[in-house]
């Protein structure tokens, strides 16, 4: 097998073993449009780094965690409507990412790679940012697994058996932002939230347990990936959404498989 | 320093009704207001609740309950006053409904295994005290209503609180139900020694069975043992027609408490504690 293909395989995988878990998080917090809006920013976190010469995945962990606890501020004090505010600032901050982009004419941005992914130029570095990142993100996962699920359960249950809810709420933005950076470059920006929530939602049915769902999805996630990319390579296909693709063919099946119900 | 304290008299079996003791509150509201988008939602509102007391709160909708609840259970500020909570206390809370989604695949011991590590042993025996020991294996979104509410009270048991905050437990119950439960409220309080804080939209069957009965609309309008409440002009105002079928389920008495705990004869016509 190629160098290439190797390092698209081990990257992706590495994104789903991430995205199962935290796209489980995402369907049981009904934050799919949230999680949509983070990633549109990106792009502008992109720019962002390129302009104060940091490292791209900076910029787009800090535009994610901006835009965040704008929305959560906004949530609080505005008469509009989540899902309007959401639509507002999702569209707004990836037109102003593109906007930004043009604005930078020394800048050859590859912007389709960003937009849609480019999983098959996936290079060592990348692979190393991904398995650091992905294995911090995890860690904090795992180490807040159960207050998480408490908090998603209920808020003020939670609050009145002393958990610090806020916190708590502040980490999985932090944990989303994150999976957004290092997933950004299998899918692109636009498709980021399909790798978060359908393999989720296609393992609900035969999950038990939370625990079940999240080990899951993340199966369904690399299946995807594997499928995505092998496609992509047979029939000369585009890579991030050849894997969305996958997953969604993988969900369309799930649906079709009977699960006995006790 | 209570509203009322209720002294033993022979009229008045205290055992039975389990009176306070002479020791602090558990929680003691003083004062409290609560404004919510400019708009007073309670008015210096005054309410203790003491170990082993059974405390009711009732009143129309609109009038505050859920927010004095809140705020006795800290998730709402006081704009003014305050909610003293007796020192590390531990509160067991039930709300009246949880919305899980039905994409979290969980079931009923899990659910309760959430908010603090506890064995399987103790979550088997709060089930069981809270008559649902067949559930543990189910999934909560598959139970119902009446089913996840002994749950959620099998939860709260779980921290061993020292305070019961059940909000409308009775909710969707029929009578029967509501003796039963009540039955089970007052085994809770035996077993555990807690005192218990509830929402009630019943006149009837919960009210007359509790110790204290606290009258909300948006100020507290009277307060007291259920009888002396059941026969103030405040109460009849709210419940109009409601507000009289109480009587059947008490024995008679000669006489009525004020507001600072004096026994005096007769049926006094307020119990108010504030200026309106």
């Amino acid at each position: 097998m190629d160098d290439f293909i190797l390092r698209a395989l081990v990257a992706g995988c590495g994104i789903a073993a991430l995205a199962g878990p935290m796209g489980s998080f995402v369907v049981w917090r009904r934050m799919a449009y949230f999680g949509d809006t983070l990633a549109h920013s990106a792009l502008l976190g992109v720019t962002l780094g390129f302009l104060l010469g940091v490292d791209p995945t900076i910029g787009v962990m800090a535009v994610c965690v901006v835009l965040a606890l704008v929305l959560v501020a906004l949530h609080h004090r505005h008469t509009l409507a989540s899902d309007t505010v959401l639509g507002i600032l999702s569209h707004s901050a990836l037109s102003l990412g593109l906007v930004a982009v043009a604005f930078l004419e020394t800048l050859r941005v590859d912007l389709i790679g960003y937009l849609f992914g480019d999983i098959l130029s996936v290079t060592y570095d990348d692979l190393l940012r991904i398995y650091a990142g992905g294995a911090v993100a995890l860690m904090l996962l795992v180490l807040l697994w159960r207050r998480l699920l408490a908090v998603t359960v209920d808020e003020d249950l939670a609050r009145v058996e002393g958990m610090p809810v806020v916190a708590l709420r502040l980490a999985f933005m932090l944990l989303i932002a994150l999976v957004i950076a290092v997933a950004m470059k299998i899918v692109g920006i636009l498709l980021i939230t399909s790798l978060l929530i359908i393999p989720a939602a296609a393992a609900r049915r035969f999950a038990r347990t939370p625990e079940q769902m999240a080990v899951l999805a993340a199966v369904l996630g690399m299946m995807a990936v594997a499928g995505g990319i092998l496609a992509s390579l047979r029939w000369d296909l585009p890579g991030g959404p050849s894997v969305v693709v996958a997953a969604f063919a993988l969900f369309l099946a799930s649906n079709l498989v009977p699960v006995q119900r006790t | 320093m209570s509203i009322l304290s209720i002294r033993p008299n022979q009229n008045r079996p205290t055992q039975s009704r389990g009176g306070p003791p002479a020791s602090d509150p558990l929680v003691d509201a003083r004062g409290l207001t609560v404004a919510m988008g400019g708009r007073p939602v309670l008015n210096r509102v005054e309410l203790t609740v003491h170990a082993r007391e059974i405390v009711t709160l009732i009143g129309p909708n609109g009038a505050g309950k859920t927010t004095l609840v809140r705020a006795v259970l800290g998730l709402v500020r006081p704009t003014a006053g305050e909610v003293r909570r007796m020192r590390d206390l531990r509160i067991g809370y039930m709300p009246q409904r949880l919305n899980i989604d039905a994409t979290l695949p969980l079931t009923v011991r899990r659910f309760l295994g959430l908010w603090r590590p506890v064995t399987r042993a103790r979550m088997d025996a709060a089930l069981a005290e809270a008559g649902v020991a067949h559930l543990a294996d189910s999934p909560v979104q598959a139970i119902s209503g009446g089913e996840l509410q002994r749950v959620l009270l099998a939860r709260a048991l779980l921290s061993e609180p020292h305070l019961l905050v059940l909000d409308e437990p009775d909710q969707g119950v029929d009578v029967h139900g509501q003796a039963e439960l009540f039955d089970r409220i007052e085994d809770l309080r035996r077993s555990h020694g807690c005192g218990v804080l509830l929402v009630s939209h019943d006149l009837h069957t919960v009210m007359a069975r509790t110790d204290k009965v606290v009258c909300l609309n948006g100020h507290v309008c009277c307060s007291g043992h259920p009888e002396d409440v059941s026969r103030h002009p405040e109460y009849h105002a709210l419940f109009g027609r409601h507000a009289g079928q109480l009587a059947v389920y008490l024995h008679h008495h000669d006489h009525t408490h004020t507001t600072d705990g004096h026994v005096v004869p007769g049926v006094s016509g307020d119990c108010c504690d504030h200026e309106h």
